[in-house]
C-alpha cells in the first residue's frame, strides 16, 4: 500500500529527523519560522530610515526640473548613467530623489490614517465586545453598514468634492478603514470580558473606563498591532490608488501612486517610469505585511488566521 | 431555517436603507453640489440658478425622501450631464462589470482552493512556501500597477492580448487576472487554515482509521467543511471587486460601471454617482445575504449562532 505515505506521514518523518538534535534544531526552526518577520522588519527599517533622512540621501532636489534632462533611463539601461541612478521623469526631475521623498508620503499617510481608524475602530470594538447586548447589536450593525459601502468609490467621490490633498486623503482613509479594527477588537474583548482579572477589577471597585483602558486595552494590544500593520498597508495601497486616479496627493508632491500616473503615458516606450515606483510600493506593502503576518504567527503559532 | 432567513433579510434591508442615507449625506455634506456643478467661473447668481434648477435649495431630508421614493422603483433621475435616464446608463454598463467580476472571482477560486489545499496537505514544505510567496506578492502589489505591468508584458512585449477595450473576450483576460490576483490570497489562506483545522479533527482521524482512501477523506470529508468560510469570503470578495472595478476599468478603458462612476465623479454628475454607489452596495448586501443562507444550508450549526457581522 504505497498510498499510505500521506502528508501526516511526511510531517512525522520530519519530526523523527528533529529528534536527535532537539534544542538547537528547534531554535533554528523558530528563527527560520520568523524569517518573514525579520526580512519584513529589515526592509521596513531601510524604507523608514530613507524617509527620515531623505534630505541627506536624495542626490537632487525632488522638485527641481530640468527640461534638458527629460526621461533619462536608469543605470542598468544602456543609455543610463551614474548621474541619475534611477533616471529622470518627464520634467527632468531625478527619479531616485522623488522615490526617496515619496516614501515619506506613503509612510505618513499609512501611519496617520491607520492611527485615526485605529482609534475609531478600537473604541467601537471594545465597547461592543465589553457591553454586549444592545450596544453590541448596534455597533455590529454600524460595522455591517460600513462594510457594505464601496470604499474606493465613496473615497473618490468625496475627494473629488473636497479636493484631493495629503490631509484630505489621511482623513478620508482614517474615517473609512476602521472596520477591521472594530471586528478584531470586538471579538478579542468578548473573550476577555469574563476573565478572572476583569471580575477581580470589578470586585475592588474599578470604574468602567479604568477597566476598559487599563485592563482590556493592554491585553488586546498584540492583536491591535497586527491589525494596525495590515491597515497601514491597506491605506498605503489606497492612497496610491487615489493618487493614481488624480484625486489623492496632488502634483508636484512626490507620491509613488502619482509617479505611476505621471509615467503612464510614457510607459510603452519607457517602461521603467512605472516599474520603479510600482516596485517601491509593492516592496513597502510587502515589508509591512510580512511584519504583520510574523507578529500574528507569534501570537497564534498554530498557523491560523 | 425560514426564521433565520427572514431575520437575515430584515437586517439586509435595514443596512441597504442606512447605506443609502449615509452615502446620500456624505455626498451632500462633502461640499456644495451647486458650486461644483456650476463650475469655478460661475457667478453667485448662476450658482443660485443651478441650485434651484436641480432642486438643491430644498432641505436635505426632503431631497433624500424624494430620491429614495424614486430609487426603490429603480428610477434614479436624469444625469446632470447627459440628460439621459441614469438607470439606462447603468443598465448599459452593468453587464460588463458583472462579467469582469465574475471571471475574476472564478479565476481567483480556481487558483486559491487547490493551492490552499496543497499548502495545507504539504504544510511547511516547499509547496507551502511557494503558495505563501504567491499570496504575499498578490497582496502587496497595487492592482492598478499590476494591471499596467500585465499590459506591458502581454500586450506591448508579447502582443498576445489587446491593451484596452471590452468588445471581445480577449479584453477580459488581463483585467480579470489583475482583479483576481488581488482577491486570491485571502481565499487561499482561508482554505489553507480551514484545511489544517479540519485535518486535525477527530472525525477525519476516524475516517482514516476506517480505511477510507486518503483522497476520499481529503475531498469528501475535509474539503467540504473547510470550504464553508471560503464561500462567505468569495461573496464578500465579489462585492469588493465590483467596487474596486473603478480602478481596473480605468486602467483598461473598459466601459463598465466603474468607469461610469469615475466619469460621473469627474463631471460632478451626482445622480449617477449616487446610483452606482447604491447599486454596488446592494450587490454586496445581496451577496453577503446569499452567503449567509448558503452557509446555513451547508452547516446547520450556524443557524443557531447569532452569526457574525
Amino acid at each position: 500500500m504505497t498510498t499510505h505515505t500521506s502528508a501526516l506521514a511526511a510531517t512525522r518523518n520530519l519530526q523523527s529527523v528533529l529528534k536527535p538534535l532537539p534544542l538547537w534544531r528547534r531554535r533554528l526552526r523558530r528563527l527560520l519560522g520568523y524569517r518573514g518577520l525579520m526580512l519584513g522588519a529589515v526592509m521596513l527599517g531601510v524604507i523608514v530610515l530613507a524617509a527620515i533622512f531623505a534630505p541627506l540621501l536624495a542626490p537632487y532636489d525632488p522638485y527641481s526640473q530640468d527640461v534638458s534632462q527629460r526621461l533619462i533611463p536608469p543605470l542598468w539601461h544602456s543609455l543610463g548613467s551614474w548621474e541619475h541612478v534611477l533616471g529622470t521623469d518627464k520634467l527632468g526631475r531625478d527619479y531616485l530623489s522623488r522615490l526617496i521623498f515619496g516614501a515619506r508620503v506613503s509612510l505618513l499617510i499609512g501611519f496617520a490614517s491607520a492611527l485615526i481608524s485605529g482609534v475609531i475602530g478600537t473604541t467601537l470594538g471594545v465597547l461592543a465586545g465589553y457591553f454586549g447586548g444592545r450596544v453590541d447589536a448596534f455597533i455590529s450593525y454600524v460595522i455591517t453598514t460600513r462594510l457594505a459601502m464601496p470604499v474606493v468609490l465613496v473615497a473618490l467621490a468625496m475627494a473629488s468634492l473636497v479636493g484631493g490633498s495629503l490631509h484630505v486623503v489621511i482623513i478620508l482613509l482614517g474615517l473609512l478603514l476602521w472596520d477591521r479594527f472594530a471586528v478584531v477588537t470586538r471579538s478579542a474583548t468578548q473573550q476577555l470580558r469574563n476573565a478572572e482579572f476583569i471580575t477581580a477589577a470589578k470586585a475592588v471597585g474599578a470604574s468602567t473606563p479604568y477597566i476598559l483602558l487599563r485592563e482590556i486595552l493592554p491585553n488586546i494590544m498584540s492583536a491591535l498591532i497586527v491589525v494596525m500593520t495590515l491597515e497601514m498597508a491597506h491605506a498605503i495601497l489606497l492612497e496610491a490608488t487615489l493618487s493614481f486616479l488624480g484625486l489623492g496627493v496632488q502634483p508636484p508632491t512626490p507620491s509613488w501612486g502619482l509617479m505611476v500616473a505621471e509615467g503612464k503615458s510614457y510607459m510603452f516606450f519607457k517602461p521603467w517610469v512605472i516599474v520603479i515606483p510600482g516596485v517601491a510600493l509593492a516592496l513597502l506593502v510587502l515589508a509591512i505585511n510580512l511584519v504583520g503576518d510574523g507578529l500574528r504567527d507569534i501570537n497564534a503559532p498554530d498557523g491560523r488566521n | 431555517m425560514l426564521l433565520y432567513i427572514l431575520r437575515r433579510l430584515m437586517i439586509a434591508l435595514c443596512v441597504a436603507v442606512t447605506v443609502s442615507v449615509v452615502s446620500f449625506s456624505l455626498l451632500h455634506l462633502s461640499g456644495d453640489l451647486a458650486t461644483a456643478i456650476a463650475g469655478p467661473e460661475a457667478s453667485a447668481s448662476q450658482v443660485e440658478e443651478v441650485r434651484v434648477q436641480f432642486g438643491l435649495n430644498r432641505p436635505l431630508t426632503t431631497q433624500y425622501v424624494e430620491w429614495l421614493e424614486h430609487a426603490v422603483q429603480l428610477d434614479f433621475g436624469k444625469s446632470f450631464y447627459f440628460q439621459d435616464q441614469v438607470i439606462n446608463m447603468v443598465a448599459e454598463r452593468l453587464p460588463i462589470t458583472l462579467k469582469l467580476g465574475g471571471i475574476s472571482l472564478l479565476l481567483a477560486i480556481v487558483v486559491a482552493i487547490p493551492l490552499g489545499v496543497l499548502a495545507a496537505l504539504y504544510r511547511d514544505t516547499w509547496i507551502d512556501r511557494i503558495a505563501l510567496v504567491i499570496a504575499v506578492v498578490g497582496q502587496a502589489m497595487p492592482s492598478f500597477w499590476f494591471g499596467l505591468t500585465l499590459i506591458l508584458l502581454f500586450s506591448v512585449t508579447l502582443h498576445w492580448l489587446p491593451v484596452s477595450g471590452n468588445e471581445r473576450w480577449q479584453n477580459f483576460v488581463l483585467p480579470a487576472l489583475a482583479l483576481g490576483y488581488y482577491a486570491m490570497p485571502a481565499m487561499m489562506r482561508l482554505t489553507r487554515s480551514g484545511m489544517l483545522e479540519v485535518l486535525n479533527a477527530d472525525y477525519i482521524r476516524t475516517a482514516r482509521a476506517k480505511g477510507i482512501s486518503k483522497y476520499k477523506v481529503i475531498f469528501k470529508h475535509a474539503l467540504r467543511n473547510a470550504i464553508i468560510p471560503v464561500v462567505a469570503l468569495a461573496a464578500v470578495e465579489l462585492g469588493f471587486m465590483l467596487g474596486g472595478s473603478v480602478v481596473i476599468e480605468s486602467v483598461y478603458s473598459m466601459q463598465g460601471l466603474g468607469q461610469l462612476a469615475w466619469d460621473a465623479i469627474s463631471r460632478n454628475d451626482y445622480p449617477v454617482v449616487q446610483a452606482v454607489v447604491l447599486i454596488i452596495a446592494m450587490f454586496y448586501i445581496g451577496l453577503t445575504f446569499l452567503a449567509d443562507v448558503i452557509n446555513a444550508l451547508l452547516d446547520p450549526r450556524m443557524r443557531t449562532s447569532t452569526g457574525k457581522s
